[in-house]
């Protein structure tokens, strides 16, 4: 048979940032894969090596906005464990908080988009409504949206004021109903399941040969997550279990992503209600010469920090590796073999679900009913229990 | 197996090979070897030892460039690092890539980044730089200088 | 105002072009289209192609290899296209202005009609800065 290629990007509808993959078909069939990037090199580990320790923190916020945490936190323990120290208690905490809850707005991020990605657009107005709640969490604590300048080597930049915490628990509490209604949507829903199911599968075996990390290797049954593995932070003092699904298709790997939000709400206020006294910051003023490595969970998985110093104020190498670095050539194990509608999906993954909005009122043409949020959401309830009977659920 | 015996393990199988171990903490370790035994002690760290591939990291020290390959033992929370120093002008070392896919795409990265040549790499050819960036300009040597002269540096103020 | 120009105004479909950002800024124009700043009431959408678009958000600090491609879909844009450069890359590369691989500000490469500086603009800013231009359209 002969063989197609099929482009995809680099400005394509479905992505939100430039990458070019190119799909070789056979008939429906994917049999090749490649991607090019450089569409988003901004030749950061040079640009480290002119900035100052305490500037470099700004810098690799800049690498990737949703990851905004995850690159200062590796690096500032990668500065750390050239000297090495520990940071003060307090400041782990903070780091802590800080971290899991990028952690749910990426999560919730990517649930949105996904759905975006299906055709479900619904699911993403709802994932992103849910996020906004998470942002103005984040404005409360850190001061802005995103980026949150929280991270310096040696501890934190600000701190959290306990006249805050109530207020910031009421909201963290308050987004918790929405997202279990979300997440009954999305592992009960049998559309989602003949959609997702069985496809895209990453093996165990593959998830260790490319070495994925974080979702993508947890949803294939490999337990793998720095924060147990290795542990920084406040997470070796709270209780919180790792998510390890076993089938690795694109529906575990929504499924891992879901159930990571109710954990990382689960840390985030066990931190602020355990939150220790004590100083910030230690202040540090040289940084010796020598090697440091940070690594740390990212949502998407491990980011890695290795940092060389001469003994200046300015690091002589910088290397950065974010998890999608890892992930992203896993792509060729999971699509070679798929028809090309299912490429897309998985591409993108996937993690839709139903709903509405909750200011809506429609008023039927019919009568005069008219529905709030809550019955749209009851209807479409009832709709899937509809669909799972006749699907034979 | 502990700690102490995964580096005992390690420092008797490639007593020929090791140039210098440096135990810098609990969780670090940092190994120096020779160049030519990259393939079998990081396959053996991979493989037997059951480790994750982090990450390798070029630098370009005055004469020569140094490979860090960072590898992760989980269970046992030890991040051990591949010291290999070529010397300059002939940078050349075996791919890993054959061994196990995590090592492809940073290869790639280090070939057009730093101009290290990878023996038997499946697929050597750039990964980040555009089509237009000149052949032979690497970057993150530490030698490079701007090339492109119609690049504008100011903020026009 | 010419004809074209005052029916653009009426629902200006927007493009949006990444050129090297660190994807916040991106991240904030979707955001306007979620329920709680909905730019959809003004008649703004997202238009999955730029053939469709009338205006051209621009983020990121135009990299090499995203030059070439910036270039041609403004080619490829109908005209009028009003092009908005969103975030502190945009405007001046911000922290990027040294890295060898972003060699120009967007100014350079394309005409720009509204700066909305902001590292990333919240939401808001954008919104307010769409309807600037949309006022500074009108005054012509």
């Amino acid at each position: 048979m002969g063989r197609t290629i099929v482009p995809i990007g680099p400005y394509h509808p479905l992505q939100e940032e430039p990458e070019f993959f190119t799909l070789t078909v056979e008939g429906e069939t994917v049999v090749d894969i490649d991607v090019q990037l450089g569409y988003n090199h901004r030749g950061i580990e040079k640009l480290s090596e002119s900035k100052s320790f305490d500037q470099t923190t700004f810098l690799v916020e800049r690498i990737c906005g949703i990851c905004s945490t995850s690159h200062p936190f590796a690096c500032t323990r990668a500065v750390e464990d050239i000297i090495p120290v520990e940071v003060p208690e307090r400041a782990k905490y903070i780091r802590t908080i800080i971290a899991e809850g990028e952690r749910i707005h990426s999560h919730l991020l990517w649930l949105g988009l996904a759905g975006h990605f299906l055709g479900y657009n619904t699911v993403y107005m709802w994932a992103w409504k849910l996020r906004e709640e998470i942002l103005d969490v984040m404005e409360i604590l850190s001061g802005n949206r995103n980026n949150y300048a929280m991270f310096k080597p040696g501890g934190v930049r600000r701190d959290i004021k306990t006249e805050d915490i109530t207020g910031v628990i009421e909201k963290i509490d308050s987004i918790v109903p929405t997202l279990e209604m979300l997440k009954k949507a999305v592992i009960d829903d049998p559309v989602l399941h003949a959609r997702t199911k069985g496809i895209g599968i990453l093996s165990k075996e593959e998830a260790i040969n490319f070495s994925a990390l974080g979702p993508t290797a947890r949803a294939s049954g490999v337990a793998r997550d720095v924060r147990k593995d290795s542990p920084y932070g406040a997470y070796d003092k709270i209780g919180w279990k790792m998510i390890v699904t076993q089938n690795g298709d694109v529906f575990d790997k929504a499924v891992v992503r879901i159930l990571e939000t109710f954990e990382s709400i689960k840390i985030i206020k066990y931190c602020l209600l355990n939150l220790p006294a004590g100083e910030i910051d230690l202040k540090l003023k040289n940084i010796p010469a020598g090697e440091g490595i940070g690594h740390i969970e990212a949502p998407r998985g491990e980011t890695f920090h290795y940092i060389r110093s001469d003994g200046t104020n300015r690091p002589v190498r910088h290397k950065v590796r974010a998890p999608t670095f890892m992930n992203l050539p896993t792509y060729k194990a999971t699509v070679v073999g798929e028809t090309i509608s299912d490429a897309t999906i998985i591409l993108a993954a996937i993690d839709p679900c139903y709903c509405c909005t909750e200011r809506m009122a429609v008023r039927t043409t019919k009568g005069k009913k008219l529905y709030n949020g809550e019955e749209l959401v009851k209807l479409s309830q009832a709709k899937t229990e509809k669909l799972r009977k006749k699907m034979g659920y | 197996m502990t700690r102490e015996e995964v580096l005992n393990d390690i420092k008797e199988r490639f007593a020929e090979e090791i140039i210098e171990v440096l135990d810098k903490s609990a969780r670090r370790v940092y190994i120096e070897i020779k160049p030519s035994a990259i393939t079998k002690v990081a396959g053996y760290i991979f493989g037997d030892l059951k480790a994750r591939f982090n990450i390798a990291s070029g630098i370009d020290a005055r004469y020569h460039m140094e490979i860090l390959y960072h590898f992760t033992i989980e269970d046992i929370n030890l991040l051990i690092s591949l010291r290999v120093k070529l010397p300059k002008p002939k940078l050349e070392i075996d791919s890993l890539a054959p061994l196990f896919e995590a090592a492809n795409w940073i290869e790639r990265e280090m070939y057009e980044l730093l101009g290290i040549h990878f023996r038997g790499h499946p697929d050597l050819r750039r990964l980040l730089l555009p089509e237009a960036w000149p052949e032979g300009v690497h970057p993150l040597r530490g030698d490079y200088k701007e090339w492109d002269k119609s690049a504008i540096r100011d903020r026009g103020v | 105002m010419s004809l074209k120009l005052k029916a653009l105004l009426k629902s200006p479909w927007v493009f949006h072009l990444s050129t090297g950002s660190c994807n916040n800024c991106d991240i904030e124009i979707l955001d306007c289209l979620t329920p709680r700043f909905d730019i959809e009431r003004f008649g703004m959408l997202l238009a999955p192609s730029i053939k469709h678009a009338d205006v051209l958000l621009i983020t990121g600090s135009c990299n090499r290899q995203s030059v070439v491609r910036l270039k041609r879909l403004y080619e490829q844009a109908p005209k009028p296209c009003l092009v908005v450069a969103i975030g502190e890359c945009s405007l001046s590369r911000g922290m990027f202005i040294h890295s060898y691989n972003c060699p120009l500000p967007l100014d350079k490469i394309i005409p720009v009609d509204v700066y909305i500086p902001g590292c990333p603009p919240k939401p808001e800013a954008i919104i307010a800065g769409v309807v600037k231009l949309i006022e500074k359209i009108k005054k012509k």
